[in-house]
């Protein structure tokens, strides 16, 4: 039971990641229909950003202040990686809007490797590790000399992603650009017809997506105090899978699927083996893929001729 | 009055100019601040610390700021043109490779004379120039065949037809001779060196290509963990090998019939699935494929992979050292090249035998069934096609392909380790497909050679260590060039270099097809 809910809290822990990234998945499908392979790797390239952010900072203001560095952390490397993805949309995907339709994916694809590769050669192959942060923990209970804790660190982790989401949630679902985003969504030249800037709107999109990779990324350098040039990789696959288990296109199914697939991680290394966690978590990939292809809260996706 | 206009259009455009290139810098400024001008570095104590490069970026920068300042100021659309009309004139081709000689010449005489890394850069601009020598009398000759056999005429086309059968004539006989030519200047010493590095590495891809073509290019499924099928013929064949002591030449087929009855297992579930969906699955299935290899140690013995597999044999007879081995036999003294020549020649024959049957399978119902899928799923459902049978076929043959790569693969490096099999190697071999041009197998073979064999020179090149320092290593940006590479061909030639299409099936004549007309995956 202990080990449970220990294995809970981390399992929210990194499912919160998870479910970040994962909108950023489901956002650009939903608007373009198109898998963004590179958004994992932009993930890895917003902990870069972040390192790099926070060594300046505490090269600067010595290591007190911890906490109001990782605020500025957090903005550096939002805006930064939303520059990053604007720029990434603006040259590789916008010009194949309307080609093939495997055009985009293959572009994105290339953009992946690229931006990994990039990583590795502009900052080493090593992995780049920090001092560990807030690691003081909160016991909550103890059964039979196991304490259940919970760290600093994660209650600011689910902190951050709960306001986030719901400034995110305001975003889409109450002011004018949501809704020109839902309406680029349905329909692209009907939404240009009626005054949307559709251009426009899919690049805000890319930032968004981009700056809440960039919390991820800040919050997963946070919580693992490391980060290496191919960790955009697996997370992202993970993410991917979250998106399609929730049902892609929708976002409340982002971040259940975040969370579910956090906790199946967690809950998978705890009780069977580590080792084997990642192949769970492609293996649901898989299943979900076939068996709920339009998962917990997607519509069908209707063939069309 | 005119000039004065003309002179107020003039300034206003390069003011123009130079505000986008202005916008470009500070893009590039922003982009390139975190990871150029600062890097992380763990220092003795093993802490991170920042080290900066600020010159590196400034340079970065101003080559983002010159170039749009150049792309906007060109007349781009008038050099395309004259471009266009410089590569149709057999003549002017020529000349140009002639002032490219001489200019090569001319640089490998002066960089007798210059200090050791002047004369580095004088001698891979030596290279250069030989190389655009060679590109530009292709070409000339290439437009002087345009110009003296127009395509419109019919003895025009019975003599490209000609000459096209000629080129692939040559080029076999070539690869047939490539590695005793190759012995017989170079000395067995020299020589095994360029036949294992380009002639067997490049074939393997070669083949990988050819196979991954027939799932990518012929069926339309892009199959992202293509890897996997030839982790399982290596795997195969290193643990058959290993634990029975059959010989290659049973392993080979089975290898083969293992891989694709796993590309059968992974075509099943995934057969509802289509375009990107398809994609991920595949790589998740590659993954899966690998972190099984990783992780089942008892089997096969995870990271540290398997040493000591056997090396083929020429038919029963070992290439060893002794009175039973394959120079005693017949009549030679010993050599470590022959193995090598044997090797090359196995991958040779495999490779070709994969081309030969994906030609034939073209013309067969079920080829054309693949390419009609490509073209649209939905249609092909409407007409009757078995959309099942013609995916897990599909899947199957170009996973057989992989297994006979794979089970090669194993016995040529008698070691076998996950590392091999990872995703990036898939990648490459997508990037081979993509580049040279989905479904064109000349394409993908010249991306294959491209590819690789422009890897394996980079490695060879001392000059780039002469430019860049002592420790620069080529390797690094081979994938990051791969990456750009693969951004880049999709939106200037989305179908790949070569892009036309040749119907399998036509009404009277065969008439190439400009990629361009065709619309594929709209389905």
């Amino acid at each position: 039971m202990e080990v449970f809910v220990q294995q809970l809290i981390n399992g929210v822990t990194l499912g919160s990641i998870y479910g970040l990234i994962a909108i950023g998945y489901t956002m650009v499908f939903g608007i373009l229909g198109m898998v963004n392979f590179a958004h994992g790797d932009v993930f890895m390239v917003s902990a870069f950003i972040a390192l790099i952010a926070f060594l300046i900072l505490t090269s600067w203001i010595g290591a007190g202040l911890i906490a109001l560095a990782l605020v500025v952390v957090l903005i550096v490397a939002m805006a930064m990686t939303a520059l990053l993805n604007w720029a990434i949309e603006r040259v590789a995907y916008r010009p194949l809007r309307g080609s093939f339709r495997l055009a985009p994916l293959i572009s994105a694809i290339g953009m992946s490797i690229f931006l990994m590769n990039f990583v590795q050669v502009a900052q080493g192959p090593r992995n780049k590790s920090i001092p560990p942060l807030f690691s003081e923990v909160i016991v909550l209970f103890t059964v039979d000399g196991y304490d259940v804790t919970v760290s600093y660190k994660q209650i600011a982790i689910w902190l951050t992603t709960g306001v986030l989401l719901l400034a995110f949630w305001y975003l889409v679902s109450k002011t004018a650009l949501g809704r020109a985003q839902r309406a680029c969504e349905q329909d692209q030249k009907m939404a240009a017809l009626v005054g949307i800037n559709v251009d426009r709107t899919i690049s805000i999109t890319f930032v968004i997506a981009a700056a809440l990779a960039a919390v991820a990324g800040t919050m997963y350098l946070v919580h693992y105090g490391v980060v290496s040039f191919a960790d955009g990789f697996t997370p992202g696959v993970k993410a991917f899978t979250a998106a399609v288990l929730g049902g892609i296109g929708s976002l409340p199914g982002a971040v259940i699927g975040g969370l579910a697939i956090g906790l199946i991680e967690t809950l998978w290394s705890a009780y069977f083996s580590s080792d084997y966690k990642d192949v769970a978590a492609f293996s649901i990939l898989i299943v979900v893929m076939i068996f709920l292809p339009q998962g917990l809260l997607g519509r069908p996706e209707v063939e069309k001729v | 009055m005119a000039a004065e206009a003309n002179n107020v259009a003039s300034r206003s455009s390069l003011l123009l100019a130079l505000r986008a290139a202005a916008r470009t810098a500070l893009i590039a400024f922003g982009l390139l601040l975190p990871l150029i001008a600062f890097r992380a570095v763990h220092d003795i104590r093993n802490e991170l610390v920042l080290e900066t490069r600020w010159p590196l970026f400034a340079a970065f920068v101003a080559i983002a700021f010159a170039g749009r300042l150049l792309w906007e100021l060109l007349p781009r659309e008038s050099l395309k043109i004259r471009l266009a009309a410089f590569a149709r004139a057999p003549g002017q081709l020529l000349s140009a490779a002639a002032a490219c000689l001489v200019l090569a010449n001319v640089l490998r005489l002066a960089a007798k004379s210059l200090a050791d890394t002047d004369a580095a850069i004088a001698l891979a601009f030596t290279y250069l120039f030989a190389f655009a020598t060679f590109a530009f009398v292709i070409g000339a000759v290439g437009a002087w065949v345009i110009r003296r056999y127009p395509a419109g005429t019919e003895t025009g086309r019975q003599r490209r037809h000609q000459i096209g059968v000629g080129l692939r004539t040559g080029a076999l006989g070539f690869l047939l001779v490539y590695p005793l030519m190759l012995f017989w200047l170079a000395g067995s010493q020299g020589s095994i060196k360029w036949i294992d590095n380009f002639g067997i590495q490049i074939l393997i891809y070669v083949m990988l290509g050819w196979g991954l073509n027939i799932v990518v290019g012929l069926a339309g499924l892009l199959d992202l963990g293509y890897v996997a099928f030839y982790a399982v013929g290596a795997y195969s064949y290193a643990l058959l090998a290993k634990s029975f002591g059959l010989s290659f030449w049973i392993l080979l087929p089975l290898a083969g019939i293992l891989a694709a009855f796993w590309g059968v297992l992974l075509g099943f579930p995934v057969l509802r699935l289509r375009g990107d969906y398809l994609a991920i699955v595949t790589l998740a299935f590659g993954e899966i494929i690998r972190l099984v290899l990783i992780n089942w140690v008892d089997l096969t013995n995870g990271y540290a992979g398997i040493s000591g597999v056997p090396r083929p044999s020429f038919f029963g007879i070992p290439f060893t050292d002794g009175p039973d081995g394959f120079a005693a036999r017949f009549g030679l003294e010993f050599n470590a090249i022959y193995r090598t020549m044997f090797l090359y020649y196995v991958i040779l024959v495999l490779a070709l035998i994969t081309a030969y049957v994906t030609m034939r399978l073209r013309r067969l119902p079920i080829g054309r069934a693949w390419e009609a899928l490509r073209e649209d799923e939905i249609a092909c459902r409407a007409l009757g096609i078995n959309t099942t049978t013609t995916k897990l076929s599909a899947f199957a043959i170009g996973a057989m392909f992989g297994g006979f790569a794979g089970s090669f693969f194993a016995a040529r490096q008698g070691f076998v380790s996950p590392e091999s099999f990872t995703f990036m190697e898939s990648a490459v071999i997508v990037a081979i497909v993509v580049l040279g041009g989905m479904g064109s197998q000349i394409g993908v073979a010249a991306a294959a050679i491209v590819i690789i064999g422009g890897t394996e020179l980079m490695r060879e090149l001392d000059v780039l260590k002469a430019i860049f320092g002592r420790d620069f290593d080529p390797t690094q940006y081979r994938m990051l060039l791969f990456g750009l590479a693969m951004v880049v061909i999709m939106i200037w030639k989305p179908r790949g270099l070569i892009s036309t299409r040749t119907p399998s099936v036509f009404l009277k004549e065969r008439k190439a097809v400009s990629g361009a007309h065709v619309r594929e995956g709209h389905g």
